[in-house]
């Protein structure tokens, strides 16, 4: 019953989009102004429909409705209630509907902004939000139905089919299979929800670039009008990341966070895109410049978000042979070929309008330094996405598969990023239109003293590895040069204005949140660095089996293990519970409790490390094996990483940088009266 | 990266900019063109590894097939993982002809007369190692043909695709 609703609710939204895409499209040829409006009362339409889809699934994961394919194959009996109703993301078909929902939420809430001095791109973008929209619910509908149920045939064979085949009845296994374990985890809960926000709200800048191209206003409005959706979706994908990184820290169980893996990459692609464009905008913005170059990177990042989507999939396999695995990859291919073409040629139909303003004069001015950083996230783009096709073209041209691993990415990245890192730190001094290696020299030379510094201390510490110096003194060289343009605008303001440190701080930042907000993510991106460098050139192991008292060395560190407890929770779980003590330079510093968790539902075990963070490294210890019944021994691998936290951290910092310039502003009356360029900004 | 934005001024000013945008594109290039060749791995079945055999002996490379469970001999003292794995299909279209990877999976297991490697592992047990999972395995073959694996990666189809009938009959 409820499983009809859903379906029902379902297909009337591909319906009211289709109609909407062509109520838009006739009311823009002829004139009919009315037309449009109800184009726009059809986008807000499929919200409610989309919902009522949606919470359709929940109602029937939450209520065990074990005859629908997809209820079974996601939840079980055990799972709490929490988890039966994030499992609407836990699989292909649920998410597909999840992404269609938060699409139509996200086109919604544009169209009901004021439309006023922008009528003109309203159509258009609400072609380009059903089109999508559309792909995404016919693929819901036709391919990858998530009311799908199983039917018991006459000969009691059992088919998956949304309606009942002739002389079959409905089949209700009496339990699920479960979510897969290894989903069952906070960061897992939150991970996909949030890159899917950031994958949907990159459409809507999308949609405006298709918009001024398409009615040829190709001024910078339509990225004044979509920055700040820019930022959040940029947020959230970052967001998205690094939730996905602690989640492979926490529960993998390998020691790390990030393995360069397919499906990391195809979340990384359109962050990569993304970014380069946040700063390329500027650009635009400030001078006129590159917009033809911003229309390339919104577009790649559009499709790289549709790939994305196709690729993140839990249910999708972790490998590039598994595309045509499933019947979605021929139509997402095709989809994200068909409007990248189409995208492409409206561009170079405009090609001649989107002319530079001004010229760009000096190597080292700070558009050209944004145009190194653009070349620069490009390169790193190509790396990526020549790793995720290289298996295939090898296929292609010698016959014989070869791949491509980490070491591959690691490698051809880790130069781009250090040179990412050194752009960073210069970039900020430079000045728009001229710049020279003398006054570059002049703001740089004491930020790169203290860094020099930095890199001597390190030297005495006993840090010999090149590599390493060199990341210490570009991270040490972005810290510094990015508290002195701090420090330079609060003595500024404190010499003006007569402000205290505190309020001069505050002051400062808020009325320049885009700047001192995008240097709080400079700062978080070090971090970040700090981190990454810490556990990929620093990261030592040991492993070993122990007798009850015994203890391993591993660096400063030693453990010993203290018992284990094996028993069954109420959730389904088989669990064993090592106890081990840990000491620091021979001084104890508390106990860890490292186990291995066995579902009975899944038949499946999974490897929860103990884990003592500090700042300075985290100590990480898996339980490995251990002797049945008496537990008088058990097996241990211990991971040592540097300076991981600092990640974290930097996540954290990031977050906290993109608010403050994300953040709508309250005085922006106060703004406009000041500048005399019109100021206008998107959806608040 | 054909679409440069296009910097407008004098010759000079603009042939500046060119010089730097083929640096940065040469320098890009010759990075994945290097860390390709030096990080390359040939993907091979359990099939074409047993026949090119002394040909590849000593070099990277990357290894599918079938887990057979019976084979899986874990030793915890010295975190060595021992199992054998039977030939399945790199081709996609083949795997869809013989009924899907849960199938060829489970038949590569079931034939004893398919070509099997033993393979070593030294570390922790994967959580995810079991009867006819598919394993993607890192690393080598060694003198006594025994593939040394380095880095093992597991996947169970199982878990996500059309294992409808048997799960109602289970």
């Amino acid at each position: 019953m409820i499983a009809n609703l859903g379906f029902g609710a379902l297909f009337i939204t591909f319906l009211v989009a289709l109609y909407g895409i062509a109520a838009a499209l006739w009311g823009e040829f002829k004139h009919k102004p009315e037309w449009v409006d109800s184009a726009r009362n059809a986008m807000l339409l499929t919200f409610p429909l989309l919902s009522v889809s949606a919470l359709s699934i929940i109602y029937l994961l939450v209520t065990n409705h074990y005859e629908v394919e997809y209820v079974s194959s996601v939840t079980s009996r055990v799972m709490p209630l929490y988890l039966k109703v994030t499992a609407l993301w836990g699989g292909q078909a649920g998410s597909l509907v999840f992404w269609s929902w938060l699409m139509s939420s996200f086109a919604s809430a544009v169209t009901l902004r004021k439309w006023d001095r922008d009528r003109e791109f309203l159509p258009w973008v609400i072609v380009v939000a059903l089109v999508t929209l559309a792909f995404f619910v016919g693929l819901s509908l036709f391919v990858e139905n998530p009311f799908n149920r199983l039917w018991q045939l006459a000969g009691g064979q059992v088919v998956e089919k949304m309606f009942p085949p002739r002389g079959a009845r409905l089949f209700t296994p009496t339990d699920g299979r479960g979510l897969n374990p290894l989903l069952r985890h906070p960061g897992m809960i939150i991970h996909p929800p949030m890159l899917y926000l950031g994958f949907v709200s990159f459409v809507i800048p999308y949609a405006f670039a298709m918009a001024a191209l398409i009615t040829g206003r190709t001024d910078d409005r339509w990225i004044r009008l979509t920055r700040r959706w820019t930022l959040w979706a940029w947020l959230f994908l970052s967001l998205g990341l690094i939730l996905g990184a602690r989640w492979a820290y926490d529960v993998l169980g390998w020691g790390g966070y990030w393995g360069w893996d397919p499906v990391e990459i195809a979340a990384f692609m359109p962050w990569l895109t993304g970014t380069a464009f946040l700063h390329s905008v500027m650009i635009q913005e400030k001078r006129g410049m590159l917009k033809q170059w911003n229309m390339v990177l919104i577009i790649l990042t559009y499709d790289l978000v549709i790939f994305g989507t196709f690729l993140t999939r839990s249910g999708v396999l972790s490998s590039v042979h598994a595309f045509a695995q499933s019947a979605i990859g021929p139509l997402f291919f095709a989809f994200i070929g068909l409007t990248f073409i189409a995208s492409m040629s409206l561009l170079m139909h405009r090609w001649n309008d989107l002319k530079a303003q001004a010229a760009m004069t000096s190597l080292l001015s700070r558009e050209a330094l944004f145009l190194l950083n653009n070349l620069l996230f490009l390169g790193i783009l190509v790396v990526c996405f020549w790793g995720v096709i290289f298996p295939l073209l090898s296929e292609l041209v010698t016959g014989q598969k070869v791949t491509v691993g980490p070491p591959f990415y690691e490698r051809a990245t880790g130069p781009l990023f250090a040179a990412l890192l050194f752009l960073m730190a210069v970039a900020p001094l430079s000045a728009w239109g001229h710049s020279t290696v003398k006054t570059l020299g002049r703001a740089l030379w004491k930020p790169a003293a203290l860094s020099v510094l930095v890199v001597v201390l390190a030297l005495v510490a006993g840090y010999r590895n090149v590599f390493a110096l060199l990341a210490f003194f570009l991270i040490a060289l972005v810290v510094t040069v990015t508290l002195y343009e701090y420090q330079r605008g609060v003595r500024a303001r404190m010499k003006r204005h007569k402000e205290s440190l505190g309020s001069a701080l505050v002051e400062l930042v808020r009325r320049n949140r885009r700047r001192y907000g995008g240097y709080l993510i400079h700062l978080s991106v070090a971090m970040l660095a700090l981190g990454i460098v810490g556990i990929e050139m620093f990261q030592s192991e040991t492993q070993g089996t122990l007798q009850i008292g015994e203890s391993l060395q591993l660096g400063n560190y030693s453990m010993s293990y203290d018992s284990l407890a094996v028993f069954d929770t109420p959730d389904g779980r088989n669990v064993a519970r090592a106890v081990v003590s840990v000491y620091r330079n021979g001084e104890y510093v508390g106990e860890l409790h490292p186990r291995r968790d066995f579902f009975y539902d899944s038949g499946q075990p999974m490897t929860i490390p103990g884990v003592r963070s500090t700042l300075e490294d985290d100590f990480y210890v898996l339980l490995v094996d251990w002797e049945e019944i008496s537990t008088q021994s058990a097996t241990f691998k211990v991971y040592h990483n540097p300076l991981v936290q600092w990640v974290w951290l930097g996540g954290i910092a990031f977050i906290i940088g993109t608010l403050v310039a994300a953040w709508p502003d309250r005085e922006r009356k106060e703004t406009v009266a000041l500048s005399a360029r019109p100021h206008a900004m998107a959806a608040d | 990266m054909e679409d440069l934005p296009v910097v407008q001024g004098s010759s000079r000013n603009r042939m500046k900019f060119v010089v730097g945008g083929l640096l940065i594109v040469a320098a890009v290039v010759y990075l994945i063109a290097s860390s390709t060749t030096a990080s390359a791995q040939y993907f091979l079945t359990v099939e074409e590894l047993l026949s090119k055999g002394a040909e590849v002996r000593g070099r990277d490379l990357r290894v599918s097939g079938a887990v057979v469970g019976d084979s899986i001999e874990y030793d915890a003292q010295t975190l060595t993982l021992k199992f054998m794995v039977a030939h399945v299909p790199g081709d996609n279209a083949e795997i869809e002809a013989q009924g899907g990877l849960a199938q060829v999976l489970h038949d590569a297991v079931a034939d004893p007369t398919r070509p099997r490697i033993q393979v070593i592992y030294n570390g922790p047990m994967p959580d995810l190692l079991k009867n006819e999972a598919q394993a993607i395995m890192t690393g080598r073959l060694g003198e006594d043909g025994v593939f040394y694996a380095d880095e093992l990666l597991l996947k169970c189809p199982t878990k996500y695709e059309d294992a409808v009938p048997q799960q109602a009959e289970g």
